[in-house]
Order: structure tokens, then sequence, then C-alpha cells
């Protein structure tokens, strides 16, 4: 009964949605549409919305303007997978230990933790650069790989704490008369009971490597074959002109891979946030 | 019943003082991600705060004690870099809540379809920024973007409007594109944080005849306040430090207009090779930041202590 909408309602929620979806989705669709039209349209005075001459070549021309498309498409999903699994591997004992140890200074780390969370690499980029120069890792995969992850194990011990933090503790301390050890409790005890809470904070992590992967790759890394899809995209921009429909065409194909993935782990990811939520 | 539970209680005692000591266990825990931070931003932050104090370049590094922080004092230009990145932050912080708060409640709305656009709006979110502003900068050009275009039709400018190419416009213009790549996280987290509200306390409302618009500010607002909170927090610094955004769009211009902080520091660091100059600004940006979060987390305290720190 509380639920219930009248017919007036309705109509003003799917209105407000719209508008809503349509800020939310209008680029994508800009996108789209350059990347139909022919590129001496482009620039054709006045606007036109729609024209006879749209056409899907670009979505073939592409792979031979910038030969390497593949690659870089699949080099976005690789560094993004890799930051995604080395921060796991951080941030699981270390989520766990601040949702169930005592230990001194216990306040002032995971302070110091989140404090990371105020810097972007941007702030970092010269003494990074000299870093990581020093350990030999510029122009590799490690150069976009070691700072992503340095900057997302502050996010994910805070959202894994809170997750961990809502399994019951009896489980542990039942482990416990059993004779496991610690380690023993962690792994095989509270890890499977974290599963939904670790897909939340991988995704979530994953997400976070996907998107910031630009300025890193731009900075740290000169080697062609190795740039993630976004550097990759400004090679469309070339000396004697730039291929914008290609590059709209790119962009949209680029991302799809990782779209459909998330179409699948989205159900996951929503309620994942809400057992979170909702479990004290 | 008690004897057995004490016993148990007892057998976990003994077993805990068998086990490795908590802190050492602890420590082991936490050792490798503390270390990995030392050497990834602690160190780079520790020389960061020193080349600030030196005058350098790429040939060479020369101590000069305070003089990039006195420049940067008597710096007008500086100054204004400052308040406008604060009036950067409010603006598109305020936003992003105010729209997330919207997003969140109409998707919370039960209706049908709105599994649909819960997917719907995650797309910006979750493609690289950098990709969603080549959308925008496209959206943006006075000659072949849509915005201009039906402009042009519409009659409201005569010719193509660029609206990077003025410096009010290409502000606001940052703004939105901001505001379109952080609204979706935010409503998300408001979107679970709503679903988590119990049932029977909007029933308890309903029954008691209060409004729709009554229950969200009494009930809905109150309970996911927590979640309002720190999520304001994490997007402040978010768009204080939002860089490709604006690097992408303007590079910081026209004539300044949209240089932030961190655009600043970037510019003057990798850009001009000012590694000193740069250097200072990034210790600024940490100084700023630092303080904000502390004045936050104070008031974040107060809010917790009021709502009972998101527990019923």
């Amino acid at each position: 009964m509380m639920d219930r909408y009248s017919k007036l309602q309705m109509v003003g929620i799917y209105f407000a949605i719209t508008i809503f979806l349509i800020f939310i989705l209008l680029p994508f669709f800009e996108m789209f549409m350059a990347s139909l039209r022919p590129l001496e349209h482009l620039f054709r005075s006045p606007y036109q919305f729609w024209s006879d001459d749209f056409s899907f070549q670009a979505y073939r021309d592409m792979w031979v303007t910038v030969p390497l498309l593949g690659r870089y498409i699949l080099n976005s999903i690789f560094i993004a997978g890799m930051v995604t699994g080395l921060t796991m591997i951080f941030v699981i004992p270390a989520a766990y230990a601040y949702a169930r140890l005592e230990f001194p200074f216990k306040n002032l780390t995971l302070g110091i933790f989140l404090g990371v969370n105020m810097f972007t690499g941007a702030v970092l980029l010269i003494p990074l650069y000299r870093v990581l120069r020093t350990m030999g890792l510029l122009n590799t995969y490690w150069s976009m790989i070691v700072p992503g992850v340095a900057f997302l194990i502050p996010t994910g011990i805070w959202l894994l704490r809170s997750y961990l933090e809502k399994i019951p503790r009896e489980l542990e301390e039942a482990a416990f008369v059993d004779g496991a050890s610690r380690m023993y409790t962690l792994r095989r005890v509270v890890l499977p009971l974290a599963v939904p809470g670790l897909i939340v904070v991988g995704v979530a992590v994953f997400i976070g490597a996907y998107a910031q992967q630009f300025l890193f790759a731009i900075t740290f890394n000169q080697q062609r074959e190795l740039q993630p899809l976004p550097a990759g995209l400004f090679e469309f921009i070339g000396y004697q002109d730039v291929t914008w429909n290609q590059m709209m065409a790119a962009a949209l194909v680029g991302v799809l891979p990782v779209m459909i993935i998330f179409l699948f782990l989205q159900k996951y990811l929503v309620a994942g946030l809400t057992a979170g939520a909702v479990k004290e | 019943m008690v004897d057995t539970a004490q016993a148990q209680l007892e057998a976990v005692r003994q077993q805990r003082a068998r086990a490795l000591p908590e802190s050492v266990f602890a420590w082991l825990l936490i050792g490798p991600a503390m270390l990995f931070i030392a050497v990834i931003v602690a160190w780079p932050l520790a020389e960061t705060i020193r080349l600030s104090f030196m005058e350098a370049d790429l040939g060479g590094e020369q101590y000069v004690g305070l003089a990039n922080y006195a420049d940067l004092v008597d710096s007008r230009k500086f100054h204004q870099t400052i308040v406008r990145t604060f009036y950067w932050m409010f603006l598109s912080v305020s936003l992003k809540l105010i729209l997330g708060l919207i997003g969140a409640t109409l998707l919370n709305a039960a209706v049908p379809g709105r599994a649909l656009f819960r997917v719907l709006v995650m797309p910006p979110w979750i493609i690289p920024i950098a990709i969603g502003c080549i959308g925008w900068l496209w959206l943006y050009n006075g000659y072949f973007g849509v915005l201009s275009g039906t402009m042009m039709q519409l009659g409201i400018t005569d010719g193509p409007f660029e609206f990077l190419a003025h410096k009010q416009s290409a502000f606001y213009s940052a703004v939105v594109t901001d505001v379109w790549v952080g609204t979706p996280m935010v409503t998300l987290f408001f979107l679970a944080a709503m679903q988590g509200v119990p049932r029977d306390l909007y029933e308890a409302a309903y029954v008691d005849g209060a409004s729709r618009w009554y229950r969200f500010r009494r009930i809905t607002i109150p309970q996911i306040m927590p979640v309002i909170v720190s999520m304001s927090l994490l997007s402040a610094i978010f768009t204080f430090n939002s860089f490709e955004i604006i690097w992408i769009l303007t590079e910081g211009g026209p004539r300044s207009a949209t240089t932030t902080l961190i655009v600043d520091t970037y510019k003057t660091a990798i850009s001009n090779f000012k590694f000193g100059e740069g250097s200072a600004r990034a210790v600024v940006i940490v100084i700023l930041l630092g303080t904000f979060s502390l004045i936050y987390l104070f008031f974040l305290n107060k809010v917790n202590k009021h709502y009972g720190s998101g527990k019923k």
C-alpha cells in the first residue's frame, strides 16, 4: 500500500528519471552519433542532427588507423586486473587486522592509511618518477600497476574493514576452541564468509584502477605496445588530421568488454553495498 | 549451560595465550601494506617536501630555503587559484550530493524498470575518466557539438558557441563534467544506504499518516546521514584533486579560468620543469586538504554521535 503511486506521481517519477538518465547518457549518445558521421561531414555547417551519409565505416577503419587498438583495449583490462589482484593481497590481511584485532598504534596507522586518500598521483609525480626509475620499472607494465595499487590500498582497507566487522565473531571463537591457528582462522573461516564483501571491494578497486590509468600511463610509460586504452586513443590525433569519428568508435568499442563484464557483476555490487549497510 | 559457556571461554583464552600474540599478528598483517605505502607514497611525499625548499630543475638542485613559499604568498595569481579551487570543490560537491540524493530516491522508488535504470546510471563511473572527457569535449564543441547545435536551431545563439573558449562558460562546463563523473558513485552509495533503512520505520510512519515528504525528511535523511557525511568528504577530496577532467577539457585555460591547485602544480612541475616551485605547491595542497579533512572529521564525529554512529 505504502509503495503505491498515483498515475500522476508515476508520470512524475518517470519524467525525473528520464531527465537524470539523459544527463548521464548524453555523452555516450553524442560519441555514438559522432562515430557514425563521415569525417568530412563533421565540420559541415550549419549543424545537422541527422543526415543520410551516416555509416559504420569508422568501426572498420579504426583498426587500420591505429593497428595496436586491440592491444590497448586488452592492456587496459590487464593493468586494471593486476592492480586489483595485488591490491586485494595487501588489503585482505590489513582490513582483517583493523576489523578484529587490537594492537598498538591501531588508530594512528589507520589514520595514515586514510590520509593517503588525500593524495593523488598528480601531486607526487616527480618523486614517484624517480622512485620508479630507481627500481627500474619505467616503461614497463609495472610503472602503471605499482602506483595504482598504492593509491587504492587505503580505499580497499576502508571498504573491506567495515564489511568484515559485520561478520559474527562467534565463528572465529569456535575455530579457536577447536585449536585453529590465527592464520588458519583467517583463511578458512573468515575469508569464505567474506566472499560477497570481497567481490564488492574487488569490483570497486577494479573500477578505480580502470578509470584512472591515463595519468600514470602518459607519465611513466613511453612504450606504445604497453599503453592502456585512454592513452592509446590519443593516437587518433595525428599530425595531419584528427580522425574523430574513428576515435569515438574506438572509445565505445574499447569500453564494451568491461561494460559487459560489469553488467553481470552489477547485481552483486548493488547487493553487496546494500548488505554492508543492512547487517549491523 | 553456564558452566559449558564458561569452560569454552576459558578454552578460547588459553588458546589465545598459546597462539601468536595479537599485536604481533596484527602487525604482520598490516606490515606489507604499510611498507608498500611507505615506498610509493610516504617517501615521494618526503622527497616533495625536501624539493620544496630547493630551486630545482632538469639541471640540478640548489637550496633556497623558504623562497618558493615566499613567492606563493606574494603571488596574487596563486591566491586566486586557491579561491577558485575551493569554489570549484564546493560547487561540484554540492551538485553531486544533491543529484546523488535525487537520483538515489528516484532509483529507490518502487516502479517497474528500476533494475534497468540502476544499470544505466553506472557507465560514467565505470569507464576511464579520460574517455568520458573525450565525449564531453565533443559535446562542448561549437561547430559539431549537439549542445551548440541545438542552441543554434532554437535560435538562442546566432553562431557556434564554444563552451570551452570563454572564461565563465569553460569553468562551469568543467564543473558539469566533474559532476557527471562523480554523481553515479554518490548515487549508488546513497541508494545502498537507503535500502538499508529498516522498512518498519516507514510502515510505522505510514500508519501514523505521515506524508511521503515527511517520511523522506524525518526517516530517510537521518538514517542515511552517516553515509552522506562520509561521501561528502570523499567526494570533496576527489574533486579537489580532480586533474584529468580539467586537463583534457581545457588544460587549465582559457586564461587560467579553470586552473585549480592540482592543475597549477602539474603545469609548474611537469610542463615547465620547475620541480621546486611545483613541490611547494604540492605541499600547500597537502596542508590545505589535511586541515580541511581534520575540521571535517571533527564535525563527522559530532554528527555520528548525534545519530548514534549509524546504528539505530
